[in-house]
């Protein structure tokens, strides 16, 4: 029993951990110098100085959450049109749109957007929201066509409009599947947003490419691992809310 | 009253149901029987418009239902769909108060009426209100579909194949809760089954339906008595007929006077379950009491197989 007992309760203790770790390493830094020093040549820096890393990593985190809310609006809007009698027809239109979107190298969409719209944050915006769409559109488009057919029967035979109907149970119904695919979303946006330092967006991967330009490992691995940590916690903290919206539902967990 | 006029369904060029026309009186129960497909369901759908008819007219207490939109019309009757379809997002409670929520009922009276329902369906509002449909047996999840469709106090009541999933002790009960529920309320009852047993018990009249025919409409007696074709005279079931006539009759309508040895029986016990009785008990006859517990009479086996033949 006991045993068990600690078995389930050692996830929850590791992610806790990995939070308080996270947290330390971003406000002091300082404390994990002796760490990184051995990772440096010739008395190199072995933390991050242009910066603040606490800094970085919200501005880091407002980048991906802006791209991503802005490709959950777009996606799951188009997904209810093309499941709608009225939008049907546009369907294989907008699928193929979305794929395309998809199949720019994210490198590629930062340097056409920078003519356009100049360096800076926003054409990484646009890299990420583009690139968070499909995830989303797909498994918004899955959940809104495979609803159980009894239950929307049962919605429309006790009197709701169509709009009653896709508020009070199409979306709530397909909501777990929708999360997986903002998870997907997110974690893809997480670590594609560390490219946008190229062109100067303010992201972790202005300490992984000073790293790079300085032949500086500590700062590279510095700035890979707090990208990988926001991902890891991310993820679960998603999974875990996905989790609990389709058990509400007696929905099995996949 | 419910009147079907001419009603035709076709999808491309197969006809589903074919100028079906019938009468359901107000405060009676219609059942529909017929092997699968032969169009129940979609007769049934017809009336609250889940599927437009291609031909013909329905009207409910004299008005076309096709004089408010669908949405209005299906608020005002309820519908039970063919595996409760509850849900599941949903508890019990909110599953129940779907209809007076879109009729815009304030909370207090919804309240009321959902745990009105929940208290004659024999769950408790506080420890099933909350539940998810998931958290029920499948008897349980199927009388909430039932309380569902009762909600907002409908005249009419569509029933498609309500009790099919459920195991036959429960399904008795479930019947006649239906019954003292359609007595109480004076809904008129339209119910699709393709069980005959359920159709001779429940029904005040019988459609049978074959191919999308209407093949008869009558009382259960006559349809057992004199089945309108040899489609007919299957779906009863040769064998099954004196049986199923004497389920129709109560004891207490086939009394005599006298007395008898033995177990007494109640009076309002079905004819055929007194028979059942004589039969296991081997007597010729036995006491009947009422209601009251005061000697009626007796009923006999002479007597009983009699009224299981044929009639006249
Ligand atoms: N939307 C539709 N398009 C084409 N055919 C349909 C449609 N709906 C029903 N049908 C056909 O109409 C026929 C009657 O269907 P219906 O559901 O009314 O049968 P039913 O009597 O209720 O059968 P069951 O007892 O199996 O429920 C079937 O052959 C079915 O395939
Ligand atoms: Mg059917």
């Amino acid at each position: 029993m006991k045993e068990a007992g600690v078995k389930a309760w050692l996830p929850s203790l590791l992610r806790l951990a990995l939070v308080v770790l996270l947290i330390a390493f971003v406000t002091n830094p300082g404390w994990f110098e002796p760490l990184l020093k051995p990772l440096t040549e010739s008395n190199a820096p072995a933390i991050y100085n242009q910066g603040s890393l606490l800094t970085l990593t919200l501005l880091h985190l407002r980048t991906v959450l802006i791209a991503t809310v802005a490709a959950t609006i777009v996606a799951v809007a188009l997904a209810i049109l093309v499941t709608r009698p009225a939008g049907v027809e546009f369907l294989p239109l907008s699928r193929s749109l979305v794929n395309i979107g998809q199949t720019f190298p994210p490198v590629a969409v930062l340097a056409l957007a920078v003519p356009a719209v100049g360096f800076g944050e926003k054409p990484t915006l646009i890299a990420l929201f583009l690139y968070g769409l499909l995830p989303i559109f797909e498994n918004a488009l899955t959940g809104l066509t495979t609803m159980p057919a009894n239950v929307v029967e049962a919605a429309r035979g006790a009197g709701m409009t169509g709009w009653q109907r896709l508020v009070k149970v199409e979306l709530p119904l397909s909501a777990p599947i929708i999360l997986g695919g903002i998870r997907l979303s997110v974690v893809i946006s997480l670590a594609t947003a560390t490219i946008g330092s190229t062109v100067a967006a303010r992201t972790l991967g202005e300490v992984i490419i000073a790293g790079l330009l300085s032949n500086n490992l500590a700062f590279v691995l510095q700035g890979g691992l707090i990208v990988a940590a926001l991902a890891v916690l991310i993820y679960d903290g998603l999974s875990a809310i996905e989790r609990y919206t389709a058990r509400r539902m007696g929905q099995e967990t996949a | 009253m419910i009147e079907i006029e001419g009603i035709t369904k076709r999808y491309d060029a197969t006809t589903v149901v074919d100028d079906v026309s019938m009468v359901i009186e107000p405060r009676t129960i219609a059942v529909i029987v017929g092997t699968s497909g032969s169009g129940k369901t979609t007769l049934l759908r017809m009336i609250n418009r889940l599927v437009e008819p291609t031909a013909g007219v329905i009207r409910l207490d004299g008005a076309d239902n096709r004089s408010l939109p669908g949405y209005e019309l299906r608020r005002s009757i309820g519908y039970t769909i063919q595996g409760h379809g509850l849900f599941p997002h949903r508890t019990v409670a909110q599953n129940i108060a779907t209809v007076p929520v879109l009729l815009g009922w304030d909370a207090a009276r919804t309240k009321r009426r959902v745990d009105e329902l929940m208290t004659l369906y024999q769950l408790d509002p506080q420890a099933f209100g909350p539940r998810y449909p998931h958290e029920l047996s499948g008897g349980q999840q199927q009388r909430v579909g039932v309380a569902r469709a009762l909600a907002a106090e409908p005249n009419v009541l569509l029933m498609d194949e309500p009790f099919g999933a459920l195991d036959p002790i429960i399904r008795n009960k479930a019947q006649e809760d239906l019954r003292a529920i359609q007595k109480r309320f004076g809904t008129t009852i339209i119910l699709v089954t393709h069980d005959m047993e359920e159709a001779v018990r429940m029904g005040d009249k019988i459609a049978v339906m074959d191919a999308g025919k209407l093949v008869q409409y009558a009382r259960p007696a006559e349809i057992l008595a004199k089945p309108a074709s040899a489609f007919v005279e299957t779906l009863v079931g040769a064998s099954e007929k004196p049986f199923r006539l004497l389920s129709l009759g109560r004891v207490r309508d086939a009394v005599e006077t006298g007395t008898a040895e033995g177990e007494a029986i109640p009076a309002d016990v079905s004819q055929r379950d007194a028979l059942a009785e004589l039969l296991w008990s081997g007597r010729p006859a036995l006491p009947v009491t009422g209601a009251d517990g005061k000697p009626l009479g007796r009923v006999t086996v002479d007597g009983l197989v009699k009224r299981a033949a044929r009639p006249a």
